[in-house]
């Protein structure tokens, strides 16, 4: 298929319809109006479902409701329509059910605005809601990885039984490119015995519940579902290393900051300077081996997380990196972009420092 | 361009380059040395709108008028009494640069008892690579709802099929083949292909209607320094 130029919300939407994805349950919320848009449009084209709740809270209950019944489902917002979706997010988990969730983030706290931030990588990667879980957190740099991982995430979230969320900066739901559609590789997946879909001759009635009164029984269950976080730690790791050899200063970035710090790169090459990126594509689970890894490397001085928040990831590159090299953080917030010229400056501050 | 009347309304699916082209349109006429406004009327879009190059407009002496609530990056629907002026004051050369889809084309409807006939052109800028107007039955939908959001007729195509910074001739090619068959249904004419500054020298002949060279302003943080 040739490419087209599509927007990154409306790519994201097309991309759950080819995976499967026929319910949709959303409200709306700048910047991630095109992706319900886009749904209302085509599902009723491939006989399925949009509905806009009165609410996000209305709306991810209906997520958990239909994941329930095995249906592929999919719900999007932004930073703070997420937050209110919170309690319905540990609930799915809870009851292990899949599901994908976009949240094309913006700036906060609060109502914060409108324009691209990665203040949300807390929320996403630690939790959000109570209790102890994890969602697969996948952060496309461009439209057309955006496009593919929406794609696997379906796949993820059924094998695993876990909710997974495409985290993408206010820039990925909002900016155009090139996307081909090509085929995704489908896993083969275990059949949903567990879903809701009626008895079929069978005596016990399938139990969709995240309440367990028996501590015992509780603590049975949070176990169980570790068990399936470490081989979600073990299988699902992806990353992008660049120009890590011989490098001097590692950049951490994820989204489209990590294109941004790659222009950073190739000016600092001019000035002679070799550096390097890890970029988590999974930021749940870390890539923490890579950072290991690159802590070991001789020729590495220190390592600079460069994010559109006031430090989070940093934290996870510094429990990766164990106090081997020192770790550093330059971010932009509130919805300001980073400029490849203040890394480089930044980068320069640190490597001089080091020396 | 010249033959343009006073007052360019540039409409289009958000993606079709529509605000590149206002932009460039703009710059163009003040060039020129006319006395030139633009309008952003795009209320729908949150990013990459023509408000934030109102540096470089003022710079060349360019009027500009947008929200009337003050900052970039709002998504408030406010927009400025000012726009009346640029309507009425016939010493102004004006671009209004409206929002990519029918709702957005709503904000140009409430100037509608304002816009005479013979005082505007209605411009449809036509992307052929992007999915919802890639063939002609839903290009001439969408730009019948731009119509009808906006309750104003279409009165000339732009071609501006573009792949950002992919863009090859073989797509400019292939968007003046969509929009001449839309101009034929519709009996609009092509009146302008955008292309790229550095593509024009690959055209071919055959290219329809004026070709406007663009330079591109609508840049992503990592194409920027």
């Amino acid at each position: 298929m040739a490419k087209e130029l599509w927007k990154g919300n409306e790519a994201i939407a097309e991309a759950a319809i080819k995976a499967g994805c026929r319910f949709f349950f959303g409200y709306p919320i700048t910047p991630q109006n095109e992706i319900p848009e886009y749904m209302s449009l085509r599902l009723p084209q491939v006989g399925g479902c949009f509905l806009q709740a009165e609410s996000e809270v209305a709306a991810i209950n209906m997520v958990y409701g239909a994941a329930g019944a095995g249906a592929r489902v999919m719900t999007s917002s932004s930073s703070p329509g997420i937050s209110l979706k919170q309690e319905g997010i540990t609930y799915i988990a809870g009851a292990e059910l899949p599901c994908v969730i976009v949240n094309i983030v913006r700036g906060g706290p609060g109502l914060g605005g409108i324009q691209p931030a990665q203040s949300d990588y807390f929320q996403a990667t630690k939790g959000g809601g109570h209790g102890d879980y994890h969602l697969v957190v996948l952060a496309p740099d461009s439209i057309q990885e955006a496009v593919n991982l929406v794609q696997e995430a379906f796949d993820i979230a059924d094998q695993y039984r876990n909710p997974v969320m495409i985290l993408g900066d206010g820039m990925i739901g909002q900016m155009m490119e090139p996307v081909e559609f090509t085929e995704v590789k489908r896993r083969q997946l275990p059949e949903k015995t567990w879903a809701t879909t009626g008895l079929r001759g069978r005596k016990e009635h399938n139990i969709i519940n995240s309440l367990f009164i028996d501590p015992a029984a509780c603590e049975q269950h949070n176990l169980k579902i570790f068990e399936k976080y470490a081989q979600i730690e073990k299988n699902e790791i992806k990353v992008e290393e660049y120009n890590l050899e011989g490098a001097e200063i590692v950049f951490a970035a994820y989204g489209t900051v990590a294109r941004i710090v790659k222009n950073a790169i190739k000016a600092l090459e001019k000035d002679g300077i070799k550096a390097g990126l890890i970029r988590p594509i999974t930021l749940w689970p870390f890539p923490k081996a890579n950072f290991l890894k690159a802590a070991e490397m001789p020729s590495v001085k220190a390592f600079l997380s460069v994010e559109m928040s006031m430090g989070q990831m940093v934290e996870d590159v510094e429990l990766s990196v164990k106090g081997k090299k020192p770790v550093y953080f330059y971010g932009r917030t509130g919805g300001m972009v980073p400029t490849p010229k203040a890394i480089v400056e930044e980068a320069k501050k640190i490597l001089g420092g080091a020396k | 361009m010249k033959k343009d009347k006073r007052i360019r309304i540039i409409t289009g699916h958000y993606g079709s380059g529509k605000t590149e082209f206002a932009v460039n349109y703009t710059f163009k006429l003040a060039r020129e040395g006319y006395k030139t406004a633009i309008v952003d009327l795009d209320i729908v879009n949150p990013y990459f709108r023509s408000r934030q190059m109102e540096p470089e407009f003022q710079e060349m002496g360019i009027k500009v008028i947008s929200s009337s609530v003050k900052g970039l990056s709002g998504d408030l629907p406010a927009l400025s009494p000012e726009i009346n002026t640029v309507l009425e004051d016939k010493s102004f050369e004006t671009v209004i640069d409206v929002g990519g889809d029918k709702v957005g084309a709503t904000a140009l409807g409430r100037y509608h008892d304002k816009l005479d006939k013979e005082e505007y052109d209605m411009f449809f800028v036509l992307n052929a690579n992007r999915p919802l107007t890639a063939d002609k039955d839903s290009a001439i939908r969408y730009l019948r709802s731009i119509e009808q959001g906006s309750r104003q007729k279409i009165t000339a195509l732009v071609n501006n099929t573009h792949l950002c910074g992919e863009t090859r001739v073989e797509d400019i090619i292939k968007g003046q083949e969509l929009c001449l068959q839309v101009a034929e249904e519709l009996g609009l004419p092509l009146k302008y292909t955008v292309v790229y500054k550095g593509l024009i020298d690959q055209l071919p002949d055959n290219i329809s209607g004026e070709i406007f060279p663009i330079d591109i302003f609508m840049k992503k943080p990592w194409e920027m320094e």
